[in-house]
């Protein structure tokens, strides 16, 4: 893992959704090594602790990393003042674990809330050999579905409460995708009880599937072991570390009881 | 520009030390993860994560809490065990050309005692007792809250080795400095303080602590004014040096702890958010030694002239 500290450009800034902003950073040096599930730390202006966001978008030619995050409270909040023209204060890109995108041809991929925009970039390696499904709350909530529809994959909404796209959950749709096709794999980020039912239906298909993790996190380095997840590792069970041995794993690697 | 590197070198309870300044453990891993920002040869040292006579899993997450100028952790003392350290942590660290401190804990005396053998046969330069870790069950803060639980774990490990051996003391107690002079007596060279103090944050939405430990120490500079209180009442009652922590997160914070009466600091939170503080910091003292015309900036150890009461 190879990371850069320093202050970097907001080049463009958009507001998505109710309190959903899209940032774009120039940060070649990022750019150029970042892959799909890793992500950025930032500092937040008067605050102790980075905010880890995940990365929703890697050009390397124009060097820049696309960055989409919810106002969650007040270290968020004070992120979402930052306007173009304005440095980032980040370290990028973190993550000893992304998604492991070359070894599949087909996949399903799945984003809930706003645990969406980090498969962007996993459904733009993936093409039309992708279906994407994607759950909100409510009509009000969705993001990125124009972006989904670009990469040429297959979209599929759902919605908690059937105001856009179909009603439910998304591992309903995915039930009803694999009736139709099992992909080689199947990727995953949202809320932990959307990510422990898909690894499950996964395993009952037999379909590998990577998960990205969320957890409270401190250094974003491998340093402080604060951002714990529990796991399997040698048959051992193990508090693993978000930061450093993810955010991705394979599923079969995360115990979801804790 | 004058090269005022030199004027930072102290030596420690026998060690010495290039600078004072050193990333405190738990927040500084085993080093590894910071070599991605400066190479580690321009520390003072590096006290490592706290270790134990076998591998601990830790707390169950959430495990740390943004505060008012702080944060709480409730770790736990995750860590692979002393005979995984020894064997690929140690002699990594050694070829970096700092002062390494190795930091240990256990539940019982008789595990202190065994990683304090296991390390007296080591090339470890020193050995920092932590007997003030607010988040284990058993043992860590347990001895060091009363001056027979320090003076107990001190002697043990004592009589375990001949390194160079700092009692590192909790804040949560009601007179820091009798503690510290229970560790003295028992033949610790020096003191470092001060461990977190014990604090809880509370989710308004859930009413449920956002800790899954409920409790956990508070560190960062919400705790710096109350460290720099504590260092100076320890290092007036004690003859052994102080390494002096909690909350520092600039140049400034080290000077005034110095003044207090630390010969040398340790920086653990701060590194979260700005990974280079260590850095920051010897170069700001640097300065501040060359514009104040110090020989060395262990003048500064002490100097605070408190009004006369």
């Amino acid at each position: 893992m190879k990371y850069v500290m320093g202050q970097y450009p907001v080049i463009s800034k958009s507001n998505l959704a109710k309190d959903i902003y899209d940032l774009t950073v120039l940060c070649p040096e990022a750019a150029e090594t970042a892959v799909p599930g890793q992500f950025i730390n930032i500092k937040a202006e008067g605050f102790m602790l980075r905010r880890p966001v995940s990365i929703a978008g890697i050009d390397r030619e124009n060097g820049t990393l696309r960055i989409i995050f919810e106002v969650r409270g007040k270290g968020t909040k004070e992120i979402a003042r930052l306007n173009s023209g304005d440095m980032i204060d980040i370290i990028a890109p973190l993550g000893g674990r992304g998604f492991d995108t070359q070894s599949y041809e087909t996949a399903v991929i799945i984003g809930g809330g706003i645990g969406t925009p980090p498969m962007l970039p996993v459904a733009e390696k993936f093409g039309k050999n992708a279906a994407v499904i994607c759950g909100f709350r409510n009509a009000s909530a969705v993001i990125l579905q124009d972006d989904f529809n670009k990469t040429g994959a297959e979209t599929i909404l759902c919605t908690d409460d059937g105001s856009a796209g179909r009603k439910g959950f998304v591992t309903d749709a995915l039930d009803d995708v694999l009736k139709l096709k099992k992909p080689d794999i199947i990727y995953a980020c949202g809320p932990k009880p959307m990510l422990e039912k898909t690894a499950e239906t996964a395993s009952q298909n037999g379909i590998p599937c990577q998960v990205s993790l969320e957890e409270r996190m401190g250094c974003g380095v491998g340093a402080c072991l604060v951002c714990a997840c529990k796991s399997i590792r040698d048959g051992q069970e193990i508090y693993a570390h978000v930061c450093k041995d993810g955010p991705v794993f394979n599923s079969g690697e995360v115990l979801f009881d804790d | 520009m004058t090269d005022n590197t030199s004027k930072l070198s102290v030596n420690f309870a026998g060690v010495e030390f290039k600078n004072p300044v050193i990333p405190a453990s738990g927040a500084f891993g085993y080093g590894r993860e910071y070599e991605n920002f400066y190479p580690l040869s321009v520390l003072g040292g590096i006290s490592v994560k706290g270790t134990t006579g076998q591998r601990r899993n830790g707390n169950k997450p959430p495990r740390i809490a943004e505060t008012s100028g702080g944060m709480l952790n409730s770790v736990g003392l995750q860590n692979p065990g002393i005979d995984y350290f020894i064997e690929n942590e140690l002699p990594y660290l050694k070829t970096k050309g700092t002062v390494i401190i190795a930091n240990i804990a256990g539940s019982t005396a008789g595990e202190y005692r065994e990683v304090a053998e296991k390390l007296d046969k080591t090339d470890i330069d020193m050995i920092e007792v932590n007997i003030s870790c607010p988040n284990v069950k058993a043992g860590g803060a347990a001895f060091g809250i009363s001056c027979e639980g320090a003076a107990e774990i001190t002697k043990i490990c004592r009589a375990a080795t001949k390194k160079p051996l700092m009692v590192k003391l909790s804040p949560n107690v009601t007179n820091i400095a009798d503690i510290a002079r229970a560790a003295e007596a028992e033949g610790a060279d020096a003191v470092s303080l001060i461990n977190t103090l014990l604090g809880m944050k509370i989710d308004i939405k859930t009413r449920r602590p956002i800790l899954k430990n409920n409790v956990g120490g508070l560190s960062g500079p919400a705790v710096f004014p109350v460290a720099v209180r504590m260092v100076w009442q320890v290092s007036n009652a004690v003859k052994i040096p102080v390494c002096g922590m909690g909350g520092i997160s600039c140049w400034e914070d080290a000077a005034e702890m110095m003044m207090a009466g630390a010969k040398i600091i340790q920086v653990g939170a701060a590194l979260f958010s700005n990974p280079m503080a260590p850095v920051e910091i010897i170069k700001g003292l640097e300065n501040y030694a060359g514009d104040n015309n110090l020989n060395n900036l262990q003048e500064i150890v002490g100097s605070v002239k408190v009004w006369e009461q």
